[in-house]
């Protein structure tokens, strides 16, 4: 009974599938298992807007939406109601077969990392050797349409979001992947189903995952950092600060196509999140040895809303960068920790299993967290903004 | 050190989003249409005209002066003088509008015509909800729709109502008096010269028109 839970898609997916004659069933497989991402992670998109709205009107005291249908649930449909019968509207100069196109791209570009997520036991889409490369590929070719938006539009304010999105996103994606390089290193291989089994046994009833390390949390922070970066949310938003660029590359979408943008940088918050649960958080396994009855999926999917909850918990507490302490916190911070993470990832991995690779490796990593951050501070590198005035 | 303040920060939200949910003191959205809060005393969204007895045609205060007309910065007042007198309120007879429309598109609600009034007949109203489908004339106010009573005028605005009410009463008073004492000295100029001057006696207006202050 437990087993049939934990695989209930998989076997329904097989159970539908064997209607068919045997040489349409590899195609109809993949289309089905495509169809099933298609629809549920932009349900959960819908339900995370009604989330963020609800717990950002929370942590301002406020109420959030609460007319559309019980408690404000019906509200995302309403909102898409809106947008599909406003207005699309296209700017006369703007160069229209890109400006069509780069919507339509980043919603595609990010649909495909969710390919090679294992989202369960047994259920990946295609489970690749380096899976972990072709996410990162597809995570960067988000830049592309981002970029495309920004030039197409032929404003001012699309354009500057445009560069700023490209610089920062280019800043962070070095980090992205240099913090997750620490996690292949020890798992030895680029299949993200691989990384899940060898995070996935016990010790006693706690699990062995990566974050449970001094390099894993470490190489987990940087990694936060790095995709909250990577989906332009606050306090990273500076792309499309609404107070200095109206929407930044966005700016001259309408109707439909602005709520593709919306949906792609979703998406991109879930695929990351996803992400960063099958490296350092266990993917799908349970949290404790006595919980492994309860079927894989719920546990990738409630770590995945956990991580949607700190993105909100962040946006609504955090205020937006500036351009500069952004490009410093990046390169002078971030990218040089991540850098000596990957060193205290090799010296855990030879140093055997003893006591003395936590004491060391913990040593370093918070010695360098304390040096780095106070001399940054002292340099005023990220440290709080000192306001000299004209005499 | 580095990061301590996001900490921080992070704790003061999430105190903001537990806190919400249990105390109501936290929340401080009212949910407009279901409930309301009662507007202040002062509150002011556009002007009305007070009548004083049952029937508002015969009650109104205004006598067609046109002062607010003159003196409304956006000019949004248009009033039609009378040709014939009629007895106000208290019998006195006196001009009246014809015609009173306030355009309240145009209205800023700046309260110079209630300054500017000298009989207390224009005030200012508390209320707001006056959306209509009709942009033009639905925002058009003729007199009927401005006029409202005197209890009226009490009950939104209770103080300075008092206050006003006081002043006529006060006004009435000494205009009594005064036609009194008038009326006394004609009564004992006629007596006196009956014969001689009784035609000048009667030219003398035996009431003045109170004007306020």
């Amino acid at each position: 009974m437990i087993a049939t839970m934990d695989q209930i898609f998989v076997l329904f997916e097989h159970w539908l599938v064997a209607f068919l004659p045997a040489s349409m069933q590899p195609v109809a497989t993949v289309l089905l298992s495509v169809a099933a991402i298609v629809c549920v992670f932009p349900g959960l998109f819908a339900l995370t807007v009604w989330l963020e709205r609800k717990g950002l009107g929370r942590m301002q005291n406020r109420l959030g939406p609460n007319r559309v249908g019980p408690f404000g649930l019906l509200q995302p449909i309403a909102d898409g109601i809106k947008s599909l019968t406003k207005e699309d509207i296209v700017p006369a100069s703007a160069d229209a077969p890109v400006h069509f196109l780069a919507p339509l791209l980043l919603v595609v570009a990010v649909f495909m990392g969710f390919a090679v997520l294992p989202m369960g036991r047994n259920m990946v889409l295609v489970d690749m050797d380096a899976g972990l490369l072709f996410f990162f590929a597809m995570g960067a070719s988000t830049e592309v349409s981002v970029f495309m938006a920004g030039w197409s539009s032929r404003n001012k304010y699309s354009l500057l979001g445009a560069m700023r999105a490209v610089a920062q996103m280019i800043s962070y994606e070095v980090v992205l992947l240099l913090s997750s390089v620490a996690v292949v290193m020890i798992a030895g291989s680029l299949s993200l189903t691989k990384i899940v089994e060898a995070q996935n046994h016990y010790s006693g009833v706690f699990p062995n995952w990566y974050i449970f390390t001094p390099w894993g949390l470490a190489g987990f922070i940087m990694y936060a950092i790095a995709a909250t970066a990577e989906t332009n949310r606050s306090p990273f938003d500076l792309p499309e600060g609404e107070s200095e660029l109206v929407a930044g590359y966005h700016t001259e979408y309408s109707g439909f196509k602005f709520a593709l943008f919306f949906l792609g940088e979703y998406l991109a918050m879930f695929s990351i999140s996803g992400l960063g649960t099958t490296l350092f958080l266990g993917g799908w396994s349970a949290p404790f040895s006595f919980l492994v009855w309860i079927p894989s999926w719920i546990w990738f999917f409630s770590k995945l809303m956990l991580s949607i909850f700190v993105f909100i918990w962040m946006r609504g507490t955090l205020p937006r960068l500036r351009q500069d302490q952004l490009m410093n916190f990046a390169w002078k911070f971030v990218l040089p920790f991540t850098l000596l993470n990957l060193m205290v990832t090799a010296l855990w991995r030879f140093m055997g299993d003893g006591w003395e690779r936590w004491v060391v490796c913990s040593a370093i990593l918070i010695a360098a967290y304390v040096i780095m951050g106070r001399v940054g501070m002292y340099r005023e590198h990220f440290g709080p903004r000192r306001y000299r005035y004209a005499e | 050190m580095l990061g301590e303040g996001i900490l921080k920060g992070m704790a003061e939200t999430a105190r903001n989003f537990a806190g919400s949910f249990v105390s109501k003191e936290r929340l401080t959205t009212v949910e407009y249409p279901e409930e309301r809060i009662a507007p202040a005393e002062n509150a002011r969204v556009f002007p009305f005209l007070v009548y004083d007895s049952a029937d508002w045609e015969a009650g109104l205060r205004c006598v067609a002066c046109q002062i607010c007309e003159k003196e409304c910065p956006p000019k949004c007042i248009y009033i039609e003088k009378s040709k014939d007198k009629k007895p106000d309120a208290v019998g006195k007879p006196q001009f009246y509008p014809t015609r009173f429309d306030i355009d309240i598109s145009v209205c800023m609600s700046c309260q110079i015509c209630v300054e500017v009034c000298p009989f207390e007949a224009i005030k200012m109203d508390t209320e707001f909800e006056l959306a209509t489908e009709d942009r033009f004339g639905g925002l058009l106010l003729d007199r009927k729709q401005l006029a409202k009573s005197n209890q009226y005028y009490h009950r939104i605005h209770p103080t300075e109502a008092a206050e006003v009410d006081a002043r006529l009463a006060e006004e009435k008073a000494k205009s009594d008096a005064k036609a009194k004492v008038a009326a006394d000295a004609a009564a004992v100029k006629t007596a006196a010269s009956a014969a001689q001057t009784a035609n000048s006696a009667a030219t003398q207006a035996p009431v003045q028109e109170g004007t306020g202050d």
